[in-house]
């Protein structure tokens, strides 16, 4: 690794000597100092760009997961009467949470402020420009963290749309994502990722748990807080009796194919730079992937006698899911066993947990995203070594262990804390908003409009008229 | 006139509509339908959970002809669809009051 760089920084140099040379060459002797500091900019101008062209790349991917991956992986799963009501909850967030986040939903996350949320200094984006923050990224412009970031907090909320699929009235679904976002997404991020966090790991925080990319401030918060939504709105009328299969498992597959794809954006976009901690997320992430793929269709196999499509790539975001926390902290081998285990825990989680209880999490929001997170958050500790990612360092600066193979059990008991917050907070910030909601505008539709459809009642328009006549 | 109505397996509409063809049957009508007889119907797996399908796809062929030639069409049909197997289907015969080709007015047989 350290010969890459100094061949990358070789590599600079032969680039910008030219322009060096012919600069310094009216200049009067005797400045050498003033060379080598030019030299040094030039070079860290390199890297820097280096890391912000993948970093904006890595934005667009975390968008291209919410829209139109989500939407399409959930609007496949939905009978066909509520088909862009599905996807276009997830396009709201989008345009939605962007606003928020715009307006103080940033600077609660990432600014200053408690151990346990930020302040109002950066509201409005105040501050957020090109110079970089070097407590979060010291190589970017901290306007491209603050995008990156929203990428995040736009995804989050729309995973919860699957819990409360075809049922929830539109206008309660957006006041209710407003809030959510506000009260238990931004705290979250701050507790985890914030400066002053409680849970940071990388700045210093209380309990240190480590979250590469978001298991307990992603998918333990939006797959908990589904369930308590599935619980409180109650099931859709005639479930479990009636028939409520995927009107389109082959939408559901392609957007489970480009969220796999945007997801390298998610993890190793996480490193926040583009050398070989963020190679080394892209490669956990992707093999995570794959062994859930297996993991999930052999359980199935076993227990059904056939493999699915639909089990293939729900097996492939549960891995996803789990790899998660553990990307920049695992190595590929690890990550294989993260992501069998994941695999064939989530499908037992949605094929037997879901039918025993019988709640009704209608795309398996919970089933999914809040037992792999939480599953992926525990193994973090499991897996995290410091030859991955140098992650807590004595006061020498040498690096200390990571996780439990690592010689640090330690680690185990910070995540579960990190996990247990996660879950609380998410239980309980998601009750409160439900309350708020139901008693301002309601949370459901009518029944005759739920049987109607939403596409029709919450949107006046239907996905499919393929009309006889022209 | 005999209306002739048949419901046959999905996969052996080509076949039977050859077979008409050659017995020199110009016209039908086909429909996609979904129904059940004896046949059970099979189940899908979503999520590890199973739900029964028993409303199976079929091809419901319709036709109306002279009765000189019914029963030709019927065992046309009945040899091209027959499998052997439950769920070949079904055909239904009925009398048919009057023909009208709305072109021209044409009545009775000339309009079939």
């Amino acid at each position: 690794m350290r010969n890459w760089r100094v061949l990358g920084f070789l590599f600079a140099l032969f680039l910008v000597s030219p322009t060096l040379l012919a600069q310094s060459a009216p200049a009067p002797a005797g400045s050498d100092n003033a060379r080598l500091a030019k030299l040094e900019q030039a070079a860290s101008e390199a890297k820097s760009s280096a890391d912000n062209a993948w970093m904006l790349t890595s934005s667009a991917l975390v968008l291209m997961m919410t829209g139109p991956g989500l939407a399409l992986f959930y609007g496949g799963l939905v009978r066909k009467k509520n088909v862009l009501a599905t996807m276009v909850q997830s396009f709201a967030m989008m345009a939605v949470i962007t606003m928020v986040w715009a307006i103080v939903s940033y600077s609660l996350a990432f600014g200053s402020g408690s151990s346990f949320i930020g302040g109002f200094h950066n509201l409005f984006l105040r501050g957020v420009g090109a110079n970089p923050d070097p407590d979060y990224a010291a190589t970017i412009p901290l306007q491209t963290f603050m995008v990156y970031q929203l990428m995040f907090a736009i995804i989050t909320p729309a995973l919860i749309t699957g819990a409360f699929a075809e049922r929830m009235k539109f206008s309660a679904m957006l006041f209710f994502m407003v809030l959510w976002s506000l009260i238990v997404y931004s705290p979250m991020a701050h507790m985890v990722w914030g400066k002053g966090g409680l849970l940071n790991a990388s700045l210093g925080g209380r309990f240190p748990c480590l979250d590469f990319a978001g298991g307990t401030v992603v998918h333990v918060t939006s797959g908990v807080s589904a369930l308590v939504c599935a619980l409180y709105l109650g099931k859709r009328v005639g479930y479990p009796k009636q028939a409520m299969t995927p009107h389109s498992v082959v939408l559901s597959f392609v957007g489970a194919c480009l969220l796999w794809v945007g997801w390298f954006g998610f993890n190793a976009g996480s490193a926040l730079a583009a050398g070989s901690l963020a190679t080394s997320a892209f490669v956990a992430t992707h093999f995570g992937a794959a062994a859930a793929v297996i993991g999930w269709s052999g359980a199935e196999w076993i227990r059904n006698g056939k493999p699915s499509a639909l089990g293939a790539i729900s097996g492939a975001v549960a891995g996803l899911v789990a790899i998660t926390p553990a990307a920049g902290f695992v190595g590929p081998m690890p990550a294989i066993v993260i992501g069998l285990i994941a695999g064939a825990f989530c499908f037992f989680m949605v094929a037997t947990v879901k039918a025993r209880f019988g709640y009704d999490d209608s795309l398996d929001a919970f089933g999914v995203h809040g037992a792999g997170g939480t599953l992926g958050a525990l193994l973090t500790g499991v897996f995290a070594v410091s030859a991955v990612n140098p992650i807590f360092k004595d006061a020498q600066g040498n690096p200390l262990p990571s996780g439990l193979i690592d010689g640090n059990a330690h680690q185990l008991l910070n995540q579960a804390v990190g996990v247990i917050i996660a879950w609380v907070l998410a239980i309980v910030g998601t009750l409160i908003i439900l309350k708020i909601v139901d008693v301002t505008i309601g949370l459901r539709v009518t029944e005759d409009e739920e049987v109607q459809g939403l596409d029709l009642t919450q949107h006046g328009e239907e996905g499919y008229s393929w009309e006889v006549t022209a | 006139m005999i209306k002739i109505e048949a419901i046959i397996q999905t996969s052996k509409l080509e076949a039977v509509k050859d077979a008409l063809h050659e017995i020199g049957v110009e016209g039908m009508t086909v429909l996609e339908v979904r129904g059940h007889g004896r046949q059970k119907g099979h189940t899908e797996f979503y999520r590890g959970r199973e739900y029964t399908v028993d409303l199976i796809p079929k091809m419901k062929l319709e036709t109306v002809l002279p009765d000189a030639i019914v029963e030709k069409a019927v065992q046309a049909i009945v040899t091209a669809a027959r499998t052997g197997k439950i769920g070949d289907g079904k055909i239904f015969l009925s009398k048919v009051d009057e023909a009208i080709r709305i072109r021209n007015d044409e009545r009775g047989e000339g309009a079939l």
